[in-house]
């Protein structure tokens, strides 16, 4: 079954023309890695796919409850707590008063390996992996049935980006969940995703996919660089993927 | 919770010897104009706080006070009102900002006392007359510190509470009106000063009655240590609005920002 289904989706900013004629589908329980050069208009995509920006152009079918979405920097509020930030995520689903609001507080912080020592404190007081923890525990703690993800680990350090990789894998691609993952960094789509779409570089239209074999919580660390070694080399489709442009718009 | 905020509190009363020791200098410098000219031009600081002090002794002249800070307060809650949303509406608009910014320039390139004398005008000689000139001369203000609040917000907070399924109404209250305290609560501090200080030039001018008419008789009396005591009280007034009620608001609203400081530069 089909959860999210965008058609022929075209937008442009300024009049100068960013995507063009998008198809995409994602599969429910499916992880689907979007990938592309920078300046492709992959968040410009998400974006639209996550209702945050409307298209000029195209249609998007939605048949999931509702959705999550953890952006490229964690957006976390300076003036509250962690655990006021995480709560944050359930603000337009039910009261505060809730007696089972801390304890789905304090079970979304355990997801992502958050300590309950750390809920009190303010965004200032945490560190950048910290941050994006709370960030995803934002938007885990409503429920959702799919996740948009904005290239959210870009500005992590190696180590902090397999440790949220992890996360991502255990808590929504291993738990039935559906996700749009964007992503420029293809080793990144290979460990999490079922499957990767190439977005043209230009956004006229995505360019293909390929499905990634086994599921995300089973590949070693071996497999996953064979595999993203392979496309990039291999596979015409990826040749584009580690272009880049710093002028255009993302 | 409550632990921070008595630290907080004690804090802040222990920072009032830095304060004082500020306004020691300021005696002093005084003390040494008294000494060259003289008490019938300068009267001693302890001159004045006696005078002062004797002032204080008479319940009608704390009800001529709380007249004045009364007409101070309503025209600083008129501008913080009407500057606040106008602020945020020009904020989220950049057409109206661009009109409304020539008319800002107007407002404050007009003289307050100018303003007093078209309020005496329409409004006569009284309360009214004083609170309207208090709101004008705090509105321009008001109004900079809630536009800017709002155009300089994080716009990223926006998508964010989107996401997660707030309404326009819901992002304005608990997003983007958050967000503007930090310009605003500088300029609510300079309005609240504003309004003292121009409701005490309308009641002077206009003979409204509150701390204004009293430096008139003053003036009339040639009594400069009156004049004196009464200039000491009403800034002691606004000092204790200020302190009072606006910097209370803003610490509770601001703790976050206490808290982001490292250790060692708290203050």
């Amino acid at each position: 079954m089909t959860v999210l289904q965008l058609e022929q989706i075209g937008h442009a900013f300024l009049g100068r023309t960013v995507l063009d004629g998008i198809d995409l589908a994602v599969k429910a329980g499916e992880m689907v890695a979007l990938v592309g050069p920078s300046g492709s208009g992959k968040s410009t995509l998400a974006h639209i796919a996550a209702g945050l920006l409307d298209p000029r152009r195209g249609r998007i079918y939605r048949s999931y409850r509702h959705h999550g979405v953890i952006f490229q920097e964690p957006r976390l509020m300076p003036w509250a707590t962690a655990a006021d930030n995480i709560a944050f995520g359930l603000v337009a689903h039910s009261r505060k008063g809730c007696p089972i609001f801390r304890t789905r507080v304090e079970d979304a912080a355990a997801r992502v390996a958050l300590e309950p020592a750390d809920l009190a404190k303010f965004p200032a007081q945490l560190s950048g992996g910290m941050r994006q923890r709370v960030a995803i525990a934002r938007a885990l703690i409503a429920e959702p049935d799919f996740v948009f993800f904005d290239e959210p680990f870009t500005a992590l350090d190696v180590a902090l980006k397999r440790r949220m990789q992890d996360i991502v894998i255990d808590t929504v691609a291993g738990s039935g969940l559906s996700g749009l993952f964007i992503t420029h960094d293809l080793s990144e789509a290979v460990r999490i995703a079922h499957h990767i779409v190439v977005l043209d570089s230009h956004g006229r239209g995505v360019a293909g996919g390929r499905s990634v074999p086994s599921s995300p919580g089973e590949r070693d660390d071996r497999m996953v660089f064979e595999t993203a070694h392979a496309f990039l080399t291999e596979d015409r489709l990826f040749a584009h993927v580690n272009d880049y442009n710093e002028r255009s718009i993302t | 919770m409550l632990g921070t905020r008595a630290a907080r509190t004690g804090r802040f009363l222990w920072s009032a010897w830095a304060g004082m020791a500020g306004l020691s200098v300021f005696a002093a410098i005084w003390q040494l104009g008294h000494e060259t000219y003289g008490s019938f031009i300068l009267p001693a600081p302890a001159e004045t706080l006696v005078s002062m002090v004797g002032l204080l002794a008479d319940p009608e002249n704390w009800r001529l006070i709380g007249v004045t800070a009364a007409r101070a307060l309503v025209g600083f809650s008129a501008a913080a009102l009407f500057g606040t949303a106008a602020g945020v509406l020009a904020g989220y608009h950049p057409a109206i900002m661009r009109l409304a910014r020539p008319q800002i320039t107007l407002l404050l390139g007009v003289p307050p006392i100018a303003w007093i004398v078209l309020m005496m005008i329409w409004f006569g000689n009284g309360a009214g007359t004083v609170a309207a000139t208090a709101a004008v001369a705090g509105l321009p203000v008001v109004f900079i510190g809630a536009a800017e609040g709002i155009a300089g917000r994080d716009r990223g907070l926006d998508d964010m509470s989107r996401a997660v399924g707030l309404g326009p109404i819901s992002r304005l209250v608990r997003i983007a009106l958050r967000q503007i305290l930090q310009s605003l609560f500088p300029a609510l501090t300079m309005a609240l000063g504003t309004a003292f200080k121009a409701s005490i030039m309308a009641e002077l001018l206009a003979n409204a009655g509150g701390v204004g008419a009293e430096l008139a008789s003053a003036r009339a009396n040639l009594d400069v240590a009156a004049a004196l005591a009464w200039i000491l009280l009403s800034v002691a007034s606004l000092i204790a609005v200020e302190y009072g009620l606006l910097q209370p608001v803003r610490a509770e609203a601001e703790a976050w920002r206490e808290s982001a400081r490292p250790w060692g530069v708290k203050r």
